[in-house]
């Protein structure tokens, strides 16, 4: 029961629909089980009770130059988010995702929140208020040094604000900086100016020009010419607030000879409004420079009717900008009841490469319309895609990717290949593999693979004592695991767990 | 062992089973036969609890236990092993780790500690070397490109690893040349033990050329309209089916 589909140089988009089960798995005993299973399962899905400043709802440039007066920023990131603002205003949302986007009323929502309520941020851990260090004590992320994961430094950021770093003055000593944007405007502006909007500038899309005119905190991190960042650096990012919207921004710069490997995480309260999160991430890669940037995204999905949930369009974006300089995105989606997302890869230096390795689960009636972009340019650029989807329940999963061979890109040389699992059969599984190819030279390889859990192989393993949720915690693993061997070892095990427990109760 | 009484059972509505009575002590090897639809896979599949069958009337009892209450998985937990007639393939799920996830869900039921990973990759090795099962197949995915073979050979060797009380072999011997066919049957007898039962379901007298039964069972229409010992199944190679259907008729 596996399609296999190869081709070359292939023109045209296609999508590959029709996911019918043939197996008479019956609706409402599953149906139960989902609900208890789904509600309880979100075990991040709890709300910190702390004094939060929310400033008013709704959007006008009134509101951008709140935000940027609350952070003290200079006039030229100010006139940034204006110009943003005032072309966002011209734009419409985009429609051509596979997706089915309830409009958003974009007056209803508070573009800033900050649960720290001090003009600055804390210097020390006494200044913290001790509900936000158990807060994230709560979801597994120790702010306090001494008690955190060994070798990883976090940026911890709820609703609008950078609660803490830690590491901070470690990684300083070699020169690494590694802050919240806000900090890093103030600390670092020469590097913030040259860099931001330089890998996607505000003009990108809708929601990247939003971010632009109202983003507030996320991580700026900047490895100098040489240097190898010695630990993880990862930022883990919590909605809390209601009815606020988070634009984080994130802005990393690999300088030349030098190699950071990075995370992020995301989590929120579960409630039965949606909550919208649109995020920019922008990498620049420079001479010889490595970033690996992974991602466990597992905000609140929505519960089992599809009531609430998390908005997530993001753009992300890196720039290989250097020669010989190397870009990694590894992702696993599970969260969210919309995720519009493109990990992109422009391959701008001579023989740069990039691989973007993606797991995507959605579950009950959650959509995900996500996959990436690779631009060739540079010559002897090299890129891999591996994408992995995962749809049951009611949920729709689209892989869409994008490669693009300039006329001068000689060599250019691509594969991709993205598998599609169903689980039951009301849920859909897409495929949306665009290719533009300007340069002879170029070899770029599509495969395609659709499977689906067949109720025999979770009897087989029920026969020798398995039960449903652990066979297909063991089969799910078993297909991911091309992807989940990517992450850092810390949170390659926390993924696996994740994967099981999004998936429990979706197959009868 | 096993206390099958009256057991009536239906798949998409229709009655395949028409009340079946059957005794297994412990120790003895069972053997039922029958011709093709009689309901003998039926019969393996609605004592191992799959889903698609219904049971409408009778009692099942394992070991003192009402079987029919239970999940399949804690039918497995319990001590009863189906070796399929067609063991599915699962891509991805090497066999180390479908058996470790095994093993330990049993030993977890039973109340014992899970192996660690050095003691289980000792079991491991032991339990291959009944059934002869390359260190190159059980390092593969579930079943994913096995010769029908070897697929069978695995399932014997899954039983080795679970130590079941009952075992049920369905149609083990089909598909199956001379050599598998002695390889699996002599595995199955190096298993057997004074307190483990087998309940082979076969066609052909062949597999019991090997695994040697106390008694033999016809089962035709749903029921067990005959019951004897070994010198049955001789003489239903030698005749045939037609001749039991012709005394019920009479």
């Amino acid at each position: 029961m596996q399609n296999n589909n190869k081709s070359e140089r292939l023109a045209e988009p296609y999508e590959v629909e029709e996911k019918s089960a043939q197996k008479g798995v019956t609706e409402e005993e599953p149906n139960k089980l989902i609900k208890q299973i789904a509600q309880e399962k979100y075990k991040y899905g709890f709300t910190t009770d702390v004094h939060t400043e929310v400033i008013e709802r709704g959007l006008n440039e009134d509101t951008v130059r709140l935000i940027s007066a609350k952070k003290n920023e200079p006039e030229w990131l100010l006139e940034f988010r204006l110009k943003a603002f005032r072309y966002w205003q011209t734009m419409e949302m985009p429609t051509w995702a596979h997706l089915t986007i309830p409009e958003i009323d974009y007056q209803a929502i508070s573009y800033y929140a900050d649960p720290t309520v001090k003009k600055k941020g804390p210097k020390s851990m006494d200044e913290v208020d001790p509900e936000l260090i158990k807060t994230f004590d709560k979801l597994g992320i120790p702010l306090e040094e001494r008690m955190a994961l060994s070798g990883v430094a976090v940026d911890a950021v709820m609703d609008s604000i950078s609660v803490k770093t830690t590491f901070k003055e470690t990684l300083m000593e070699k020169g690494i900086i590694f802050c919240s944007i806000s900090e890093a405007v103030r600390e670092h502006p020469d590097l913030v100016k040259k860099y931001l909007g330089s890998v996607v500038p505000y003009r990108d899309n809708f929601f990247a020009a939003l971010n632009s005119a109202v983003f507030s905190d996320g991580s700026f991190v900047y490895i100098p010419k040489g240097t190898r960042c010695p630990m993880e650096l990862s930022t883990y990012f919590r909605i809390n607030a209601a009815n606020t919207g988070q634009f984080e921004r994130t802005l990393i710069v690999a300088d030349d000879d030098s190699y950071v490997s990075y995370l992020e995480g995301c989590t929120a309260p579960m409630r039965d409004e949606n909550q919208l999160h649109a995020a920019i991430v922008e990498i620049v890669v420079l001479d010889r420079a490595e970033v690996k940037y992974s991602t466990v995204q597992n905000w609140y999905p929505g519960d089992a009717e599809g009531k609430g949930g998390v908005y997530n369009f993001v753009t992300k974006r890196g720039h290989c900008r250097g020669v010989d300089s190397k870009l990694s995105w590894t992702q696993v989606e599970t969260g969210s009841a919309i995720t519009w997302k493109y990990p992109s890869c422009i391959l701008g230096g001579d023989n740069s490469q990039a691989e973007f390795y993606s797991v995507a689960v959605t579950n009950n009636y959650q959509q995900a319309d996500t996959g990436t972009k690779m631009i060739h340019i540079g010559k002897n650029t090299s890129s891999t895609i591996i994408s992995k989807g995962i749809s049951a329940g009611k949920s729709q999963n689209s892989y869409r990717g994008l490669v693009r061979v300039a006329e001068k890109a000689d060599n250019a040389r691509n594969y991709s290949q993205c598998d599609s699992l169903l689980l039951g059969s009301q849920c859909g599984a897409h495929t949306f593999p665009y290719m533009d190819i300007h340069n002879e030279t170029a070899i770029v390889e599509h495969e395609a693979t659709t499977s689906k859990i067949s109720e025999d192989q979770l009897f087989y393993c029920n026969q020798r004592g398995i039960p449903t949720e652990d066979a297909i915690g063991l089969i799910v693993n078993g297909y991911a695991k091309e992807v989940l061997n990517k992450l850092p070892m810390e949170f390659a095990v926390e993924a696996q767990k994740l994967l099981a427990v999004s998936l429990e109760g979706s197959v009868g | 062992m096993l206390e099958i009484k009256d057991l009536h059972a239906d798949i998409n509505g229709k009655e395949i089973l028409k009340g079946i009575n059957l005794s297994v002590k412990a120790g003895e090897v069972h053997a039922i036969m029958g011709p093709n639809g009689s309901g003998k896979s039926t019969l393996s599949n609605v004592l191992v609890g799959h889903p698609s069958y219904e049971v409408t009337k009778g009692t099942v009892t394992f070991e003192g236990k009402d079987l029919l209450t239970m999940s399949p998985e804690d039918r497995s937990h319990e001590g009863l092993f189906l070796s399929f007639q067609y063991p599915v393939e699962i891509p991805g799920v090497s066999m180390v780790n479908f058996m470790r996830t095994a093993v330990n869900e049993q030993r977890k039921y039973k109340g014992l500690p899970a192996l660690s990973a050095s003691e289980f990759l000792k079991l491991m090795r032991e339990k291959r070397a009944v059934v002869e099962l390359d260190t190159k197949l059980a390092n593969r995915s579930v079943n994913e490109g096995f010769s029908g073979g070897e697929k069978k050979r695995n399932e014997i060797f899954q039983m080795a690893m679970l130590e079941p009380k009952l075992s049920i072999l369905d149609e083990t011997d089909s598909g199956l040349d001379i050599d598998a066919l002695r390889i699996v049957a002599e595995g199955v007898n190096k298993l057997k033990t004074p307190e483990t039962s087998v309940l082979v379901i076969t066609h052909y007298q062949r597999l019991l050329d090997y695994i040697k039964p106390d008694v033999v069972h016809v089962l035709y229409n749903g029921r067990i309209v005959k019951t004897a010992g070994p010198e049955l199944a001789l003489e239903l190679e030698e005749k045939g089916y037609d001749w039991i259907k012709k005394e019920l008729e009479d």
